[in-house]
């Protein structure tokens, strides 16, 4: 396959050279830099913590679900980035492409290795918050990492899905926003798994909130507020009795990664022509 | 196909870019269909919402190693889109290209370059994006700088670089990288005139070295300086393909004939008096297409007429590549004489202060009211040199002998 292209020593200078201009530039021309990637999320996280967790009451059932609120929006903020950044990578690299002939998969995954970048500065104080507000933090927290590998894999795949689409359809940008709004009110971020139970009823309750595990960023999100923060925050392996119906998310990250990378590499020949 | 294959492997070793049968055709939308209205309108319409453009027909050459190939063409003929499919930013529609080792197009210069990076932080960059591993470029960083002669800007950022240093550190990366092929398209004139000399110093050095560059060029005086093969691509086919002179002359002569102001009919030729036996540029007596920078040279003209015409009415044009006259003999106010029906030879003796270019010799007939062009493009030649010097803007000095009195 024509991904592994992108392990040879050419694509790997290419790779990096591209992730740390990126970074160098990022907040170039900014008064507080690196500081952003930062107290950016910190301040969102505020909102919604004074939002939800304030006056709303969400979570009041779940330890330290103010912890859990952070982790999930850094999760959820590196895969609306990686699949903003991806989607537009391929258009904005265009000049390039329409001149030097190089491995087309580089500027998707360099936009996601960006946005890991983000992730792990972001994570460090998302560890930091969970110190200060007590959590013990046990053995089963390095499981974080098979967990943030899958992020990583289903974020990529989308990319490559909408970077290839982007350029035929450009009107996929705004379309994408509303899917990722939709997206983050449909995943358990700012509210806990519990409150859809309690909200629905007997009925419907149990039900649904366990369907809304399936989602793959549900499942991720789920998993490392489990192994990180609390064990009593909800997942997908207790959920369900048949763990074939278990292993369904992390299917779908890897079909989603096989085809968005089948799907780039089918198109990614024309690409020259069309930006 | 795997017989004809190894049939070839022994002429095929020293080739370095091989083409075969290429073709390319291009999908122009007629609308703007990047917009998913308009795609699933058309798609309901059954609209194609293009047109396809064939762009290169059937394209098949060789490239030797240690070739300095030329490829030239009028705009639009195909040749960037070639240049493009050589260096695999386009896939052909049919056909085959392959090159036998590392291939550094040249597009367009410093691409990738950011404004924001240092100078080399751009060359370690644009080396990446070239596919150069972090080791070649440190081996030919110094070179690179050392060529661009910018060795206390490279830690600046580039936005602080004027435009004619950008210009010198992107050329000097391209001359500097180490491929095995060289890919050029129209990159020669830039920088001031010292680091254009220094550009012409590299080509010959690297034609010395026998290196293996593909240069696309509108400049005829670089395909026949440095070239020692060249091709000639019209509307996508290979028109001719050979000695670079023959090329650079094919080429120039494609030109004839299409520019024409209003005071030239060549269709009254035949109302003319006068007919052209021949005529030749001359330098020592000898028949020259090769002209060194002010070597002086003569006009040679022998025609017939069968009335008697007045000297002056025949009039030799000297006219550049570009179709610009340079200055027409004999110059307006000189003595003229009448000359009886029979064969006549003039010659016009000119100080050479021709630039460096093509030129070619149309002969006129001019009856004090009309002009009539009898001989459009008679005659072709070559003043070797730089391409440096003004254009004159006067006749040269001449002098004039008719019939070899």
């Amino acid at each position: 396959m024509r991904i592994f292209e992108i392990f040879t020593e050419k694509n790997r200078v290419l790779l990096k050279a591209m992730v740390s201009t990126d970074f160098k530039l990022r907040y170039q021309q900014s008064f507080l830099g690196y500081i952003w990637s930062v107290l950016k999320p910190l301040l969102l996280f505020s909102v919604m913590y004074m939002v939800f967790v304030r006056f709303l009451k969400f979570g009041a059932d779940v330890p330290h679900f103010s912890v859990g609120l952070l982790l999930g929006i850094t999760m959820w903020n590196f895969f609306a980035e990686t699949t903003a950044g991806a989607m537009g990578s391929v258009v904005s690299h265009g000049d390039l492409m329409r001149k030097i002939n190089f491995s087309k998969f580089v500027v998707v995954i360099s936009s996601a290795l960006s946005a890991l970048i983000n992730f792990a500065i972001n994570f460090v104080v998302v560890l930091i918050f969970a110190l200060i507000n007590g959590v013990q933090i046990s053995w089963s927290a390095l499981l974080i990492i098979p967990l943030t590998l899958e992020l990583f894999v289903i974020s990529l795949g989308v990319g490559f899905f909408l970077g290839a689409l982007y350029v035929t359809f450009r009107d996929l940008s705004p379309i994408w926003e509303v899917v990722m709004q939709a997206g983050f009110y449909a995943t358990p971020i700012i509210y806990p798994v519990s409150l859809v139970a309690t909200n629905l009823g007997p009925h419907y309750g149990p039900l649904l909130s366990r369907l809304i595990l399936l989602n793959p960023l549900a499942q991720i999100v789920q998993d490392a507020r489990h192994v990180l923060i609390a064990p009593e925050n909800p997942t997908i392996w207790e959920s369900f009795s048949n763990p074939l119906i278990s292993m369904i998310p992390v299917l779908l990250c890897i079909l989603i990664f096989i085809g968005g990378v089948s799907y780039f590499s089918s198109k990614s020949k024309n690409f020259a022509e069309l930006v | 196909m795997t017989d004809t294959v190894q049939n070839n492997r022994n002429a095929a070793d020293d080739v370095a870019l091989s083409v075969r049968n290429v073709s390319k055709s291009f999908k122009l939308p007629t609308d703007r269909t990047n917009s998913l209205k308009v795609s699933i309108l058309n798609w309901i319409h059954g609209i194609r919402g293009y047109r396809v453009q064939e762009v290169l027909k059937d394209i098949s050459f060789d490239v030797h190693k240690g070739d300095f190939f030329g490829i030239v063409g009028k705009n639009g003929s195909g040749k960037s889109t070639l240049l493009k499919i050589v260096s695999q930013i386009y896939s052909p529609d049919s056909g085959s290209v392959e090159s036998d080792g590392k291939l550094v197009p040249f597009i367009e210069l410093g691409v990738g370059f950011n404004p924001e990076l240092t100078g080399r932080e751009n060359v370690y960059l644009n080396g990446a994006m070239l596919g150069f591993t972090n080791d070649e470029i440190d081996a030919m960083y110094d070179d690179i700088v050392d060529f661009a002669e910018l060795h206390d800007f490279m830690e600046q950022k580039l936005k602080n670089y004027s435009s004619g240093m950008q210009v010198r550190l992107a050329f000097s990366v391209a001359i500097k990288s180490q491929g095995d092929i060289l890919v050029l398209d129209e990159v020669l004139a830039v920088g001031d005139e010292a680091f254009q000399k220094k550009c012409q110093d590299y080509f010959f050095e690297a034609k010395r070295q026998k290196k293996t560059i593909i240069l696309v060029t509108h400049s005829m005086g670089d395909v026949r300086r440095y070239c020692n093969r060249a091709m000639f691509i019209q509307d996508g086919h290979v028109a001719q393909i050979g000695d670079p002179d023959e090329i650079a002359d094919a080429y120039s002569n494609s030109f004839l004939g299409t520019v024409r102001s209003d005071n030239e009919h060549p269709e009254g030729a035949s109302e003319t008096a006068i007919k052209l036996d021949s005529i030749k540029v001359l330098a020592d007596g000898e028949e020259q297409k090769y002209l060194d920078k002010y070597e002086d040279f003569d006009i040679e003209v022998v025609f017939s007429n069968d009335q008697p015409v007045e000297s002056s009415a025949l009039r030799v044009d000297v006219v550049d590549g570009r179709g610009w006259l340079a200055f027409s003999l004999p110059e307006r106010g000189t003595a003229a004489q009448v000359l009886q029906p029979g064969q006549h030879r003039i010659v016009y003796r000119v100080q050479n202060t021709l630039a460096f270019g093509d030129f070619h010799v149309d002969v006129a007939f001019d009856n004090g009211v009309k002009r009539f062009i009898i001989a459009p493009g008679a005659y072709q030649f070559h003043m070797r040199g730089y391409a440096v010097a003004a254009m004159p803007l006067t006749v040269p000095p001449t002098t004039v002998v008719i019939d070899g009195v």
